[in-house]
């Protein structure tokens, strides 16, 4: 026996540590249990392992921080240039959009439906990875002590990450979309067609479970679908790179995930996902002297300029001014042709049909403040005051019809009802105009009823 | 300063004896552990490094020079499970213990008959290595526990290849801490 042993021992000592070690495999597999909950073995590793990859990605932070903080400034001038044109393209975009989603909102709140809101997020760095090619998680440096918890979600701007997996006191474990063991609901964009969003060992991401019958183009967007209840509605998740059909009757759709999965630093963890009605205060009553507020710039008022001393033509742009300054809105700018520019106040009476040119040596964009600004709203001709009307267009009441209500022009004002009108009947590029829906017409016209001049009649006292 | 001769029982190489190198305790402690933290810190920065494996040619290199398959099988064991420790929630302890224990043995008992220390013997000892300790994992994960596995050849030469070469550096800078 002793001869046995000694001459295999080499070969026995593997066949036990093999056998250890697969026995090890079986119990954890046998476990279902116990998938989701952290081994302690695996907990002291991390937990050892944490505060030096903390450690050395922080300093290395701090280093790059110095650098491109206090030393390296070069371009810095040309980069702050095109950042401020970039900028102020995205303000004027940003108004648009807002009054988008302001319309989108109010259908949603019409038909009572429930938004998902991020409510509140928290950065986190990247610290780790599995080193493997067979796993991708990574490792972020929050962890329990921070408010983490499985199952949230995590992204950057460009657009979702992956989900927390594990939690541990200091760091915790993210699990990628691009793992073979993840899986996202997801949505096409514009097709709206849904289907799970699934990594593999290579690290590809592939749209399943589409029907091949269906018409799906590269290069279109996909988006949360919100059905796995980890990611909220409506977050960008990459881009089609290639359709082929695949096996069964799905087709085999490759997505390139929109945030860069091999690369990724910095990221956001969802901590509270809120699920709510659209905000009310969208509901409420809008004039037009606010989203026009929001969407043009202002111009600051010259110093040393005298509302008393001004000429009569300005007298009505100052009193337009001082009278949206007290209901808190953006004075009209003076230096700007104002027109189709109602401000607050100015266009609440319908009826009341503020014109080009009738106020005695006022421009065109200030008359309705000057004529107009007097009128009581409850009696102006019986008709609802601006504050009190509803915003969906096609709900005001047909009492409030006036020649004026019709989307200003560049040379009108906007009469009464005008505040009604979606801001798309703002100044605004024929382009933007054409584009407004049916709906968006002033109260009182017909959808399919050519909107009238605001400057056919003159106004009334 | 421990160093012995070990008889020669192949005929592989021209040599009649082959040197068996031991290592002290940190270097034999902090070398793999090292290794460990580059490999999981390291592809956070650089795109492409998880197809370099420094854990596995650790294992290659402690087992081709101390040439004892019984402390070969040992290293790998212990360096597998610590990789094994960061792969993931469902990667299942062992699947690496497992693939770098029949490496550590295997390449401990090739070391007692073949020269390993000439750049050749150990681009082709890693190259084939590399290859084996793949084959192993498929096997294991597809074969024991089931998971669905992709198998590429192009994939595993195309890494075995950047693992055989970075293997060269990685050597040459670990003869450093052998003792004669």
């Amino acid at each position: 026996m002793d001869t046995f042993l000694g001459r295999y021992k080499n070969l026995i000592v593997l066949a036990a540590i093999l056998f250890a070690q697969i026995i090890g495999l079986a119990v954890q597999v046998r476990r279902p249990s116990q998938v989701g909950e952290t081994r302690l073995i695996r907990l002291w590793a991390i937990s050892a392992v944490t505060p030096i990859e903390s450690a050395v990605v922080h300093a290395q932070k701090w280093a790059q921080h110095l650098w491109t903080n206090y030393v390296y400034f070069r371009g810095i001038r040309r980069e702050n240039r095109e950042l401020r044109a970039q900028v102020e393209q995205m303000k004027i975009d940003s108004a648009r959009l807002n009054e988008d989603a302001r319309m989108a909102r109010r259908v949603q709140s019409l038909l009572e439906f429930k938004e998902q809101y991020v409510e509140s997020t928290m950065a986190a760095q990247v610290i780790g990875t599995s080193g493997s090619e067979q796993s991708r998680v990574l490792y972020i440096d929050k962890g329990a002590k921070d408010g983490v918890k499985t199952d949230m979600a995590v992204i950057t701007p460009n657009g979702i990450v992956g989900k927390i997996v594990q939690v541990f006191p200091s760091s915790a474990q993210v699990l990628p979309i691009n793992d073979q063991f993840s899986g996202v609901g997801a949505v096409l964009k514009d097709t709206r067609l849904q289907g799970i969003l699934k990594g593999s060992q290579s690290g590809a991401t592939t749209l399943q479970y589409i029907m091949s019958d269906e018409k799906v183009e590269p290069g279109e967007e996909v988006l949360t679908s919100g059905g796995d209840r980890v990611f909220p509605k409506g977050l960008p998740v990459g881009k089609v790179a290639t359709v082929e059909p695949g096996k069964d009757l799905f087709l085999n759709i490759r997505v390139v995930p929109a945030a860069r999965l091999d690369q990724v630093e910095e990221v956001l963890v969802i901590t509270k996902i809120t699920e709510k009605m659209p905000d009310a205060k969208d509901l409420a009553p809008i004039r037009a002297a606010d989203i026009l507020a929001e969407r043009l710039p202002t111009v600051p008022t010259k110093p040393g300029t005298d509302a008393g001393s001004a000429k009569p033509s300005d007298a009505n742009s100052s009193s337009a001014s001082a009278h949206s300054a007290s209901t808190g809105n953006t004075p009209a700018p003076t230096g700007i042709p104002s027109a189709g520019r109602p401000t607050a106040g100015t266009t609440t009476v319908p009826g009341v049909k503020p014109s080009v040119g009738t106020a005695p040596g006022s421009t065109p964009g200030t008359t309705a403040a000057g004529t107009t600004g007097a009128a009581k709203p409850s009696t102006a001709a019986g008709a609802k005051p601006l504050s009190t009307a509803t915003v969906p267009a096609a709900a005001a009441k047909p009492k409030t019809v006036t020649p004026t209500v019709s989307a200003p022009t560049n040379d009108t004002t906007s009469g009464a009802t005008d505040a009604q009108a979606p801001a798309g009947n703002n100044p605004a590029t024929p382009a933007e105009k054409k584009a407004q829906p049916p709906a968006e017409t002033a109260p009182g016209t017909s959808p399919g009823q050519p909107a009238k001049p605001a400057t056919t009649e003159p106004p009334q006292p | 300063m421990s160093s012995r001769v070990m008889p020669y029982r192949g005929s592989l190489v021209s040599r009649e004896q082959v040197a068996v190198y031991e290592f002290s305790w940190p270097a034999l402690i902090l070398i793999p552990l090292v290794a460990l933290l580059v490999q999981i810190f390291i592809p956070v920065r650089v795109r492409y490094f998880p197809i370099i494996d420094l854990p596995f040619m650790v294992t290659i290199f402690f087992a081709v020079a101390r040439r004892n398959p019984i402390s070969g099988c040992l290293t790998g064991c212990v360096i597998g499970l610590m990789q094994d420790l960061f792969a993931g929630p469902n990667h299942p302890l062992g699947m690496y213990g497992i693939a770098l224990t029949i490496i550590g043995y295997v390449a401990s008992s090739l070391g007692v008959k073949i020269d390993t220390e000439n750049p050749g013997s150990r681009f082709l000892i890693t190259y084939v290595f590399f290859v084996l300790h793949q084959g192993i994992y498929y096997g294991v994960a597809h074969g024991l526990l089931r998971q669905a596995q992709e198998w590429s050849w192009s994939h595993v030469a195309i890494s075995a290849l950047a693992n055989a070469i970075i293997g060269l550096l990685v050597f040459a800078f670990l003869d450093r801490f052998k003792e004669h």
